[in-house]
């Protein structure tokens, strides 16, 4: 695993009660995109949160690259907000905040770090807003200040949590090209339930139901998913917004 | 009024030095609560910490001391509930809130003797404002400068999104604690000044004031103090001429200012728009 920046071995994880993730061997490479699919409850955040260190495994390991291990640098855009939108911080503060992962928790900021959110600001086009407060923002203009704070470190492995949930239509199309930029960059390990949309960006993906299915290709067929015991609801974009059911 | 009197120097030097550590701790503490919105607790805590004074009055020790220990327990006691989140953290603090009173009625009930300083515990007064309250009030001006200073980034990162702190730190409950206490202590120290009733407006009333025309959490602070040191100031002076208590006064006139700032904004905003 040369140039990879994970590997999860016979991992498993749980809060308590039952195991939410069950013997999970898993890797993440270089510039992998994956999309992390699977019903809702059935891990995939917890499988996030295994990476990010807030949740310990119970059995098995995870082992990270000696480049992640060092640098700690992992981008990380949460499934919801968990921010107060109506804190009095400014947007840029909110996109430094995400040097902190690098620079540790007691950390102040000097000219480099500001001139690097200001680039990171331009390049998701909002510098018209860099001094403005969360609550003057839509919820796409939120979701790209939260984007900003996970990939102002420039880190090797963005993850995200279901990013298609505050995304405003308008802005989904640009969302997901500048994704295709940043894996030019980083690997990314996007977590969603719509996978209409997931499909069309990534490059492999995994089924998680507290087992994890791994599938090197981005196609996704109905008998695959249920091979791999993967109930889960089909969300594509027609011209008339539809929701496809599961046969019975 | 007795021309030069020591009596009348004393007062205004005393007045003066109060209204400037009140509004700084004030402000860096206000702020905090206020944007945190930690209101609530931190009046659970203010009346707690009653139970502290009550017993301090009855073992014979400093108040102020028995209040401090109150209100630092009680205010960890609420963050580690609320951490754990095994209890409905409002509730727990209403329990609180009415329980420190309790305690402090039945020890003040329970020592011999009148206690003629308990009203200016409830209500403030700055005649018995004494000199070693006004030294510990400005000790703790500088402990908060320099701990909000040093720690800015932290501590507002932590409080604006606290899951997202816990990614890249296993010390967010350390600093939440550590503020927390820093929290409880100026409440106690400010009681001497606006009373245990009306200390937590003298907290919350600045910071609201200042995020009238501002966002940016650095000003918030920086106008917060400025308010203050206006209400207390003005408070003091008309409490003075007027015989009236001092904790009231400064509110009242805080929220005066509160309610200036605010229609001053509204007609700037009309000129703005006809114009």
């Amino acid at each position: 695993m040369a140039t990879c920046l994970f590997e999860m071995k016979s991992l498993s994880a749980s809060y308590g009660a039952g195991l939410v993730l069950q013997d999970i061997d898993f890797r993440v490479c270089g510039n992998d995109f994956i999309g992390v699919i699977g019903p809702n409850g059935g891990g995939k955040t917890t499988l996030l949160k295994v990476i990010l260190g807030l949740v310990r495994p119970v059995a098995g390991e995870l082992i990270f690259s000696r480049e992640l291990r060092n640098s700690n640098n992992i981008g990380y855009l949460p499934q919801i907000s968990t921010g107060d939108s109506n804190y009095p911080v400014t947007v840029k503060d909110v996109v430094l905040s995400g040097l902190m992962i690098r620079k540790g928790l007691v950390s102040r900021m000097n000219k480099a770090d500001q001139k690097k959110a200001d680039e990171v600001i331009e390049e998701l086009g909002l510098e018209s807003l860099a001094e403005s407060s969360l609550n003057q923002l839509s919820g796409g203009q939120l979701q790209r200040v939260l984007l900003g704070r996970a990939i102002i470190g420039e880190p090797k492995l963005l993850l995200l949590d279901e990013p298609g949930n505050f995304v405003d239509a308008n802005f989904e199309h640009d969302f997901y090209e500048k994704l295709r930029d940043l894996n030019q960059r980083m690997a990314i390990l996007m977590v969603s339930h719509d996978i209409g949309t997931i499909s069309a960006h990534i490059k492999s993906f995994a089924c998680v139901n507290r087992h994890l299915n791994y599938h090197p290709s981005s196609e996704i067929s109905n008998e695959q998913l249920l091979a791999y015991g993967c109930p889960i609801q089909l969300i594509t974009h027609g011209a008339v917004p539809h929701t496809v059911l599961k046969t019975h | 009024m007795v021309e030069g009197s020591i009596f009348q120097y004393e007062f205004v030097i005393k007045g003066l030095l109060g209204a400037v550590f009140a509004s700084i701790t004030a402000g860096l503490a206000g702020t905090y609560i206020v944007s945190r919105r930690m209101v609530f607790l931190s009046g659970g805590i203010t009346h707690a910490s009653f139970g502290g004074i009550g017993i301090g009055y009855f073992a014979g020790i400093s108040p102020v001391v028995g209040a401090a220990v109150f209100s630092v327990i009680s205010a960890l006691g609420v963050e580690y509930l609320s951490v754990r989140q095994k209890i409905r953290e409002d509730s727990a603090i209403g329990i609180l809130w009415a329980f420190g009173m309790a305690i402090g009625i039945i020890f003040i009930y329970l020592t011999p003797g009148y206690s003629p300083n308990l009203l200016s515990y409830l209500f403030g007064s700055i005649l018995t404002v004494t000199w070693a309250d006004l030294f510990a009030l400005g000790i703790m001006s500088v402990i908060l400068i320099f701990y909000f200073g040093f720690f800015y980034r932290t501590i507002l990162y932590i409080s604006f999104d606290e899951d997202f702190a816990r990614t890249y730190s296993r010390y967010v409950n350390v600093f939440k604690y550590i503020t927390t206490s820093l929290i409880a202590l100026t409440i106690v120290l400010n009681i001497r000044m606006a009373g245990v009733v009306l200390v937590i407006s003298l907290l919350t009333i600045p910071p609201n004031i200042a995020m009238l025309v501002s966002r940016n959490y650095f000003t918030i602070v920086l106008l917060s103090v400025m308010a203050g040191f206006i209400g207390t100031a003005t408070g003091y002076a008309i409490s003075y001429y007027a015989g009236i208590p001092v904790g009231a006064t400064i509110i009242f006139t805080l929220v005066v200012l509160w309610v200036l700032v605010k229609l001053m904004l509204k007609v700037i905003n009309k000129i703005r728009t006809t114009s």
